[in-house]
């Protein structure tokens, strides 16, 4: 498609490292990145592919900012998460970059509600419209309403799953990483998240995605980059 | 946009020894910073100098006013940071005991830092304290209980209105969380980062408690012996801890 070829990529890496200094483990230094380069355009899904422990989850957190790249450049929506100042990450993820985790993360006591519209209400969403668009996103992912006013910290694996789904994908962003978003759930709500990655990637949201279901992956991903091409070589 | 606190430089030494010693960051409106480090670190030093509770032997405390725009509040005239303190500054105490006037009502303590800043109006003060005592989840009808009759975690949600109730832009918590049980922190929690949402409130909160700053601060700053060793995004330092010291304060976490 030459329409989207034309436009600049959202997320663009090149020459990204990672290195773990263990400090309390006699100092070793551990490589296990170098020379990442990876490019998504908007309206695009790429997977990430490797063996376990070949550093796809480690690429996916050096682009949400929670691990520090030792080199390279990470531009995600205009911003170098690389060397961003924390304030400016933060602005990225409120605003342009989401993030569904495979662990759900909240203040105990919250209701479920109020956890899945959290995101559009620190964008400044009325709280009325930011709740209906939580309870929208909850009822198609097969919440049962009686549970949305209780904490998710007491859910199954498979629906705090399916809260966190509904929480990254609440606020619009134009770019989204998942990580095993299709993971432990029923077929049924897989088929309702593959729906929700179709309609981001419509909208024209770039997404990178790790998914060890490889029948989801070859039916949203456009192409898939594997990071063992990114593992530094043995001196 | 313009810091609402620049911090340069601050050091308190206590005879030969370090309190805290060059400690620089800025704070922007509406961010909140968590401070961890053992006991001992300086963490509880660093926040009395930067409330104005302790006099730092160097360094400058630069607080965006809204009269005048940025101030260095150490060299800032005695009346004028108390005004400030008064106002623009809250600060909660671990131990409630320590912010609220024990031999007077909840009403009256919330109240009371109203009619500090200038209110009169008995009829307006009550009513505001009462809206208060709402907010932070303690029932209308305790209104004139004095906070002895209190439970711990009520204590420290009474100290919390009374903080809030003047609309600071920046409040200082040391350990606000500390001495509660678990139940009782969450609630707190919740009641603490909807307030921070909703006005926008700038914070620098002092824990020991990793878990408590992963849910609350949007950036962490690590003491070790009166220095930060560390600094970043909360998430980042917890999850990718750079400084030897942080690695261990992070491994020794006892998960549960």
């Amino acid at each position: 498609m030459p329409e989207t070829a034309m436009t600049d990529p959202v997320i663009h890496l090149s020459g990204v490292a990672k290195t773990f200094t263990l400090h309390n483990q006699g100092s070793a230094v551990i490589p296990v990145m170098e020379g990442a380069e990876l490019s998504v355009r908007a309206g695009e899904c790429v997977g990430l592919i490797g063996a376990s422990g070949a550093g796809k989850s480690t690429l996916m957190r050096m682009i949400w900012g929670n691990y520090l790249a030792a080199a390279g450049t990470i531009m995600v929506a205009g911003t170098d998460v690389a060397r961003a100042e924390p304030r400016e990450i933060l602005a990225l993820r409120r605003g342009r970059l989401g993030y569904v985790s495979q662990f759900l993360r909240v203040v105990p006591r919250v209701p479920t509600l109020d956890v899945v519209a959290e995101p559009l209400l620190v964008l400044g969403v009325p709280e009325d419209e930011a709740r209906a668009r939580a309870a929208d996103l909850l009822a198609r992912l097969r919440i049962p309403e009686r549970l949305w006013s209780l904490s998710p910290t007491t859910f199954s694996g498979g629906e705090q799953q399916r809260v966190n789904i509904a929480r990254g994908f609440a606020h619009t962003c134009p770019a989204l990483l998942l990580d095993e978003p299709t993971a432990s759930l029923d077929a049924a709500n897989r088929e309702t998240v593959l729906g929700l990655i179709e309609e981001a990637k419509a909208r024209g949201a770039a997404i990178i995605g790790i998914f060890h279901d490889e029948a989801a992956r070859s039916r949203v991903c456009d192409r898939v980059v594997n990071v063992s091409d990114f593992t530094p070589k043995a001196a | 946009m313009t810091p609402l606190l620049q911090v340069r430089g601050i050091e308190k030494r206590y005879g030969a020894r370090i309190g805290c010693t060059a400690v620089s960051f800025d704070l922007y409106p509406g961010e909140v910073m968590g401070i961890v480090g053992e006991s001992g670190s300086g963490k509880s030093t660093l926040l009395s100098c930067l409330a104005g509770h302790l006099a730092p032997d160097a360094g400058q405390v630069i607080f965006d006013t809204r009269a005048r725009g940025p101030v260095d509040t150490v060299t800032m005239a005695e009346p004028e940071r108390r005004m400030l303190a008064r106002t623009d500054w809250a600060y909660v105490h671990q131990n409630p005991r320590d912010g609220l006037r024990m031999g007077v009502s909840a009403g009256g303590n919330v109240g009371e830092r109203l009619m500090a800043v200038g209110a009169r109006n008995y009829g307006s003060i009550r009513s505001t304290a009462e809206d208060w005592l709402g907010r932070v989840e303690i029932a209308g009808d305790r209104i004139d209980d004095r906070p002895a009759a209190f439970s711990g975690g009520m204590q420290q949600r009474l100290q919390i209105a009374r903080n809030l109730v003047t609309g600071p832009r920046l409040v200082f918590m040391d350990e606000p969380t500390g001495g509660l049980d678990v139940s009782v922190q969450a609630r707190l929690l919740d009641l603490l980062r909807g307030l921070v949402r909703r006005l926008g409130l700038s914070a620098v909160i002092v824990t020991h408690d990793l878990a408590v700053v992963r849910l609350l601060a949007d950036r962490l700053m690590v003491m070790k012996g009166g220095r930060v060793v560390e600094t970043g995004l909360t998430d980042q330092v917890l999850d990718d801890p750079q400084h030897a010291y942080t690695q261990l304060l992070v491994s020794s976490v006892l998960q549960v």
